[in-house]
């Protein structure tokens, strides 16, 4: 409410930015860079995302109180997906355990 | 005390709702909400791209051999276009702010136009899978025969996931239709527009899952 409006040219200029991630990503898919590949694509992904959630959905200019939430958002994700992977990832590493 | 109250009534702004101190921690509530709801997506998309990453963690070989049938320029194309529709979306919402009705409803116009477009390249993929018998079930036809179980697999998770994320895309552009019906009955004004901007976030959301989607499911093994 008492936000100032942003400028055209910023939003502009982040549509810009992800249009030109979305042809970077199309093009580093292109090459062979083994597990490189998947770690290009997310952080890009993660870029992009960052973008959209700082200056689109304003969470830059947010109060404390929405930042925190939308951190905790994204903490409970990491949990769900650490957690997750810790299991399945490490399936096999012993191998004395077949009986499971 | 009657007239303490007659003069808050009076100087307040028509749509600031009684129970708030005043417009900007009225606004302050609808965010966090709009936020909370949010993060409950978040939950549950991350619980599908959990699956999909514990799968192909599993099948890498046949992960890999699915992405060939992935149609990457419309993929590309469509991540483009959603891209521009939160472009109009964020242009939209500072229409609202400024009070300027008429860019307002013809950029919510835009967006919508653009999501309609999302949705029918959609349909075209769907209907490629569809002739190339890639819908997993008994009509599921796999060029490599090794991965004819995994690939289905795989499949499914792509209709689960797109799909899901379709489902949320007519959902926004059933919020987009009713935002315009609003701005047309001057229901917004620059003092009050929190629905644009609420629905703004929801639209940015929906973007961002596809910005996850779109390299997951198109681009990994694309090369081999």
């Amino acid at each position: 409410m008492s936000h100032q409006v942003v400028s055209v040219k910023v939003y502009a200029a982040v549509f810009g930015a992800l249009l030109a991630l979305t042809i970077t990503t199309v093009a580093v898919s292109k090459l062979e860079l083994g597990e490189f590949n998947f770690i290009a694509a997310m952080t890009i992904a993660v870029i992009k995302g960052t973008l959209v959630v700082m200056f689109f959905m304003d969470v830059r200019r947010a109060t404390s109180m929405t930042k925190l939430f939308v951190g905790a958002g994204l903490f409970w994700l990491a949990i769900l997906l650490v957690f997750l992977l810790s299991d399945y990832l490490s399936r096999g590493w012993l191998p004395s355990l077949r009986w499971l | 005390m009657a007239d303490s109250e007659t003069i808050l009534a009076a100087a307040h702004e028509p749509e600031l709702q009684h129970h708030f101190d005043d417009s900007a921690q009225q606004l302050e509530s609808s965010t966090l909400g709009m936020w909370v709801f949010l993060v409950t997506e978040v939950m549950f998309f991350g619980g599908m791209f959990g699956g999909y990453t514990v799968y192909r963690n599993m099948y890498p070989e046949a992960f890999a051999s699915t992405s060939h049938f992935m149609n990457v320029t419309i993929g590309a194309f469509n991540t483009a276009v959603l891209i521009f529709s939160s472009f109009t979306m964020v242009l939209a919402v500072r229409s609202a702010q400024l009070g300027q009705k008429k860019a307002l409803i013809a950029f919510l116009i835009l967006t919508l136009i653009l999501g309609c477009v999302f949705l029918s390249l959609k349909y075209v993929e769907y209907h490629e899978k569809w002739v190339d018998h890639h819908i997993p079930g008994p009509g599921f036809h796999y060029a490599d025969p090794r991965y004819f179980h995994q690939a289905q697999i795989l499949f499914f998770l792509y209709f689960a996931m797109t799909g899901m994320h379709a489902i949320h895309m007519i959902v926004g552009a059933g919020l987009l239709a009713a935002l315009i019906v609003m701005a047309a009955r001057n229901r917004f004004s620059a003092t009050w527009y929190t629905p644009v901007e609420m629905i703004g976030l929801y639209w940015h959301f929906v973007d961002i899952v596809w910005i996850f989607l779109f390299p997951l499911l198109y681009l990994i093994g694309h090369t081999r």
